[in-house]
């Protein structure tokens, strides 16, 4: 959780992905559960490939795209969280580069060494991994996304953690943006607190968390909670899921044992294997 | 710290996953069995109190620079090692899910490294090894110190370890751990300062809050956590050495579990057989990067870029994936457009756009 810092903007960007979630397209109205199994499958498959590998790799942004289209995402939003999340994949990546200089690659004289190619390879990689994760909540949203992990048997409780803590995401950081405006208006200027003050903010701020926990589990009890968390199923399994998934599944292998990009470009090149 | 998913292979993430289930299973139980029942919305808003606290900064003497909590430890404080641990994981899910901090497959390391390990090394090992019941005194705060700071340094050096593991990084094991290892005693001390100033308050305002009672999952042994680890350190090992025995790239076997080339190499008659001839006709990667046009016989194993003389680099083969690549990259966003125009048009026939 050494992440990035968080601030009063990307609760505004959680609520973006929020409000595309319950949009209702074609994309919107496949079940959670398809999606997830889909986005996993493509994940796996996507990092399955050697680490020299460009082309073979190119067709599977198709399942982004598809995601990001037909579920009428903007792609500017989503372009934008990828670059926000780029700088850890970027350093490491690149060592590559600078450790790898075999020359695996020519176009015509100039020859490319193994690392860049690696390196790009892990860039594509890092777009279509984080574009369809993005993608997949985009397209459906939390809600749905959670109770769709509770049939798939991930254990309630999770779930339920996993919904209060979006759920009170905003409460409890409208709360902390609201120290830290007060602070801002009594610092004179100054950015950044001591540890003294620190401590007391962050205390405050988990005190009134803990006060608001006992609120709202109060507020549970007037309305019959009984220790018993309950879910609510929202969808059925349809076959047109079942066509989804199965499609899916079925192009990932295909991408997988051949390499289309390169199929391609044999054809129109006439170049030979 | 977050691990992405593009420096992660199938095989650790899947690894990774199994050991982030069966601890999150192992909890939602210990939870679940627990008395309290007011520990639902408490572990949720315990969540997006670390969401908010690290919107809060405090300037670091000396350096310029500025720190906050990561939240790991002082979960597990308060919360107790089981809760914190799915507190923790469902905070790693949403930063995955909503800033693409961390990825899906990325996930089981992110929960391992940053949940397993304060919970359930830190935590029961160092910390109340060496606080004993001593909560808020001195002796307290320097536990929370030194166990905000092992399990930093436990934690990055498992990512050194499943970036290793994936070998999608160049990146040799010594020069990483040098890398990530100071880094993270700095994150270390800081995250012990901010768990302890924000401790410290809550001790002299309120100090009945930190003695809540019954933490769940506190009382677990000190045996079973050994056991756990070692079980765990026996299967990562057996994964690692594995890794190292087919070194450089260690991914044949999932690349064969996915793909079924096995298969498609070895049965050369019917469709099959029109399919592989195809493959060798067009692919011109057949499977295993740039290196094996020259030898098409000698594919999986010599693997390393230094296997490969250099003649056997092809331009003709290298345009052709260049070409190839770019226009499917080119296909698919003109295929995305006109699968937007019809999804709109569709929508506004339905009366909804």
């Amino acid at each position: 959780m050494s992440g990035g810092v968080l601030g009063l903007g990307d609760l505004v960007e959680i609520g973006r992905l929020d409000d595309l979630g319950r949009l209702d397209t074609p994309m919107h109205r496949v079940d959670a559960r398809a999606k997830a199994i889909v986005v996993l499958a493509f994940i796996i498959v996507v990092m399955s490939f050697p680490r020299y590998e460009i082309s073979a790799i190119t067709p599977f942004i198709l399942c982004p795209v598809a995601f990001i289209s037909l579920g009428r995402i903007p792609v500017r939003h989503i372009a934008r969280k990828i670059l926000v999340a780029l700088p850890f994949a970027l350093v490491i990546g690149l060592f590559n580069p600078i450790l790898d200089r075999q020359p695996i690659v020519a176009f015509g004289p100039h020859t490319v060494a193994g690392g860049w190619v690696s390196f790009a390879s892990i860039l594509l990689r890092f777009a279509l991994t984080v574009g369809a994760a993005l993608a997949l909540v985009a397209c459906t949203g939390l809600y749905r996304l959670g109770a769709g992990l509770g049939q798939l048997g991930v254990p309630r409780v999770f779930v339920v953690q996993l919904l209060f803590c979006h759920r009170y995401l905003f409460v409890v950081a409208d709360e902390g943006g609201r120290m830290m405006r007060g602070v801002a208006l009594r610092s004179d200027g100054k950015r950044t607190l001591s540890l003294r003050v620190y401590g007391s903010l962050v205390g405050h701020l988990l005190l009134r968390s803990l006060d608001r926990a006992e609120r709202v589990h109060r507020a549970m009890l007037a309305r019959g909670f009984t220790g018993e968390i309950r879910v609510m199923r929202c969808s059925a399994f349809r076959g047109s899921d079942w066509l989804f998934v199965c499609g899916w599944l079925a192009f990932f292998a295909a991408a997988r044992a051949w390499n289309l990009a390169a199929a391609l470009g044999c054809l129109l090149t006439g170049g030979a294997a | 710290m977050h691990m992405a998913d593009a420096l992660v292979s199938p095989a650790v993430g899947g690894t990774m996953w199994a050991a982030a289930g069966g601890s999150i299973a192992f909890c939602a139980r210990k939870v679940k069995q627990s008395p309290r029942d007011d520990l639902v919305p408490l572990m949720g808003v315990m969540g997006a109190f670390v969401f908010a606290a690290q919107m809060i900064n405090f300037s670091i003497p000396g350096t310029g620079s500025s720190g906050h909590l990561g939240g790991g430890l002082i979960l597990t404080l308060l919360l107790g090692p089981c809760a914190a641990l799915l507190v923790i994981a469902s905070v790693l899910t949403v930063q995955a899910f909503f800033f693409a901090d961390g990825g899906l497959l990325a996930l089981g390391c992110n929960i391992v490294n940053l949940g397993c390990i304060p919970a359930f090394i830190a935590y029961p090992l160092v910390y109340r090894g060496l606080a004993g019941n001593a909560r808020s005194t001195s002796r307290g705060r320097a536990a929370t110190m030194v166990a905000a700071i092992v399990g930093l340094q436990l934690g990055a050096f498992a990512v050194v370890l499943e970036t290793r593991a994936s070998g999608i990084s160049e990146l040799p094991f010594g020069a990483f751990v040098l890398l990530m290892q100071p880094i993270h005693l700095a994150i270390g001390v800081v995250e012990g300062l901010a768990t302890v100033a924000a401790l410290s308050f809550i001790a002299r305002a309120r100090p009945e809050a930190l003695s809540a009672p019954s933490q769940v999952g506190t009382s677990v042994r000190l045996r079973s956590v050994l056991v756990g680890v070692a079980v765990c350190a026996a299967i990562l090992g057996g994964v690692a050495s594995w890794f190292a025995s087919t070194h450089p790239d260690g991914l044949e076997w999932s690349i064969a579990g996915v793909s079924g080339r096995e298969e498609l190499r070895s049965s050369r008659d019917g469709l099959r057989g029109k399919l592989a001839a195809l493959q060798e006709a067009t692919a011109f990667l057949p499977g295993y990067g740039f290196r094996t046009t020259g030898h098409p016989a000698a594919p999986a194993e010599s693997d390393r870029p230094t296997a490969q003389p250099w003649p056997a680099v092809s331009a003709e083969t290298s345009l052709s994936g260049f070409v190839g690549g770019s226009l499917t990259l080119a296909l698919a966003c003109l295929l995305g457009l006109g699968l937007r125009a019809g999804a709109r048009r569709g929508a506004g026939r339905t009366g909804r756009g």
